[in-house]
């Protein structure tokens, strides 16, 4: 494309990159995931400066003498848990189970979505349909009880939560990438494409990607907040990353039996995944309006 | 519309069966030993032996599945290998409490889900606009578990220590003995599903709301003269209606076969937390049939749904 060398070609890209500069509600989103990398990062430092190991119990200074949790104060910063765990720490080492589960498992799902869809709307016909039945089938699964029931039978880890994850979220992406690319499929310039003599594949790459790349960056971000939330929940009820490796799902989990006594085993943990979990969804809000693609806002997440 | 719905039975019936295999490939035809599961690890091979036999297990792989499956289309879903109580009365006695709190739940999200979208989607970009956008957002982004803790801390606990005992968590009470009593008991947890479902709602309906108002009949039914309010309820709202109606679908189906997180936190006796417990067991007829049972809630609702729309919206029945 040529322009006038005076004006400055802006593409599409460009274009939505600056809208979400001007974003208020973007930046402080973007600012409050980037303090939970670095939370994750210096996970280990936080251990060394306090002291405190997230896994190492201390039964003389972390309890009460009646072996209650010991609240807030100058030695652990956000209290102990019922076994003289410190919170601060643990949630810190948190942070980097939920971030890690959280885009790793969206990105399988975005990744897995999108080939799937591709196919399924590129192709049409028979292959559209068997694929798109397969998404519905995925769809009206109970997912829950069968994250639950596989995670029980395989055996918790993080893998194993990631896998389920990104499972039980990639046909509602699928669902709308093939919508799109069937429109793409249509237009004239895919026509020309085909005409001048490219392969599916060639097209599938050049021609739908490109146009289905707003939708998967869209997905990718709003699916990192209910991935996170799904782990969570799978680690509450205590089938997702084994303890003692603090996630927020199972302090969360393990904060049940102590919130009359401990408010700070409840709260802390409850606003870090709060506070993580907003801000990507408002991120996510705040790109899909920059972008602008045709969006269908529902993502199946962890209910019930 | 008979053809559509024998169609749409048709392939519930098949999504069904897909899923009964599905969970008797994961259970069975894994090879692992099932009867050593149930015996326990310090049986004898003798005992193992037996066990086998009873359960069938030293059939042929394809002679349990047909069992399985015969077994299933006749309603008989087993006993539980902990308690030797079959699974059918199980859930019949675990579904009033999960389907009170599906129900009730359900009028809950339903109310708010769409009346705010409905308000944010007419004022847009408003201050009311913003405001419902970002509180739908805020629970949106709360996974169940966190939201049924935080109003069990506030509403149950805060004021229990203040004196008053509203909102009593860990126990139910059938509707039929005091409908009072019933819906104490049932009210933070119904709110805990309908604050996040409702969430979600409020963000569906406002998005399909602002679809619709853009589209040019709203502005013929304005120009006709027809009252805004009118035109809000009657002409853009009924369309938006779709994609919620297909959303409620599928998350009513989903509850009815227990809200495993929400009967967790709060202690009710329903399908979900039965599911969790048969899960840290391992009592595989239990989860089996759980998980039958809600898929097929799923299949139900999805074709009430199906059924709903081509009311609403006769293209729906050419697909």
């Amino acid at each position: 494309m040529s322009t006038a060398p005076a004006i400055r070609a802006r593409g599409p890209w460009a274009l939505a990159f600056e809208r979400l500069r001007h974003d208020k509600a973007a930046i402080a989103s973007a600012i409050t995931i980037l303090f939970a990398v670095l939370v994750a990062l210096c996970a280990p430092l936080l251990a060394l400066l306090t002291g405190h190991s997230p896994i190492e119990q201390f039964s003389e200074t972390g309890l009460s003498p009646a072996g209650i949790p010991v609240g807030p104060g100058p030695e652990f910063w956000l209290g102990t848990d019922a076994l003289g765990r410190d919170v601060l720490v643990r949630i810190a080492y948190g942070t980097r189970t939920s971030l890690l589960v959280g885009v790793v498992a969206s990105s399988l799902a975005v990744l897995i979505g999108a080939i799937v869809g591709i196919a399924a709307g590129w192709h049409g016909g028979t292959i559209d349909t068997v694929l798109s039945r397969f998404m519905d089938v995925v769809l009206s699964l109970p997912f829950l009880v069968l994250a639950l029931a596989l995670a029980a039978l395989v055996g918790p880890g993080l893998g194993v939560s990631v896998f389920l994850i990104a499972f039980f979220s990639w046909a509602s992406v699928g669902r709308v990438i093939r919508a799109e690319a069937r429109s793409v499929r249509e237009r004239e310039y895919v026509q020309a494409a085909r005409a001048i003599g490219a392969g599916s594949v060639r097209i599938m790459f050049v021609e739908v990607l490109p146009v289905v790349s707003a939708t998967v960056i869209v997905y990718a971000t709003l699916l990192i907040p209910s991935a996170i939330a799904f782990e969570a929940t799978l680690s509450f009820l205590g089938l997702g990353v084994p303890p003692p490796t603090p996630t927020w799902g199972n302090m969360l989990g393990d904060a049940m039996a102590y919130y009359k006594v401990a408010w700070w085993l409840l709260l802390f943990p409850g606003a870090a995944l709060l506070g993580i979990t907003y801000a990507f969804n408002v991120l996510g809000d705040s790109v899909r309006d920059a972008l602008d693609p045709r969006h269908d806002q529902t993502i199946r997440r962890g209910a019930g | 519309m008979s053809g559509f719905l024998l169609r749409r039975i048709a392939w519930g019936a098949l999504v069904v069966w897909l899923v009964a295999t599905l969970v008797f490939i994961v259970y069975f035809a894994v090879p692992r030993d099932v009867a050593r599961l149930i015996a326990g690890r310090q049986a004898s091979e003798e005992t193992l032996v037996v066990v086998r036999a009873r359960l069938g297990l030293d059939q042929p792989i394809l002679v349990q599945y047909g069992r399985f499956l015969g077994r299933l289309s006749r309603g008989d879903l087993g006993e539980s290998f902990i308690t030797q109580e079959s699974v059918l009365s199980i859930v019949v006695r675990d579904i009033p409490v999960s389907a009170s709190l599906a129900l009730g739940g359900a009028m809950l999200w339903l109310l708010m889900g769409v009346s705010a979208g409905v308000v944010a989607a007419t004022r847009p970009r408003s201050r009311t606009d913003r405001s419902i956008t970002a509180v739908a957002l805020f629970f949106y982004s709360m996974p169940t578990f966190l939201v049924g803790q935080l109003l069990l801390f506030f509403l149950f606990f805060q004021l229990y220590q203040a004196g008053f005992e509203f909102f009593p968590p860990g126990s139910y009470v059938p509707f039929t003995e005091s409908p009072l009593q019933w819906a104490r008991f049932l009210i933070l947890p119904w709110f805990t599903i309908a604050l996040v479902t409702g969430a979600a709602y409020a963000r569906l309906t406002r998005g399909a709301m602002l679809d619709a108002l853009g589209e040019d009949y709203i502005r013929t039914a304005r120009s006709k003269g027809l009252s805004e309010r009118r035109v809000v309820l009657r002409h853009a709202l009924r369309s938006s209606l779709t994609p919620v109606t297909s959303q409620f679908g599928i998350d009513l189906g989903t509850l009815m076969g227990g809200a495993i997180v929400t009967e967790v936190v709060f202690g009710l006796p329903g399908l979900g937390r039965e599911v969790v417990q048969a899960i840290i067991n391992q009592d595989l007829p239990v989860i089996i049939g759980v998980t039958i049972l809600s898929s097929a809630m799923v299949v139900t609702a999805n074709i009430f749904v199906d059924v709903a729309q081509s009311l609403l919206d006769p293209r729906v029945r050419m697909h």
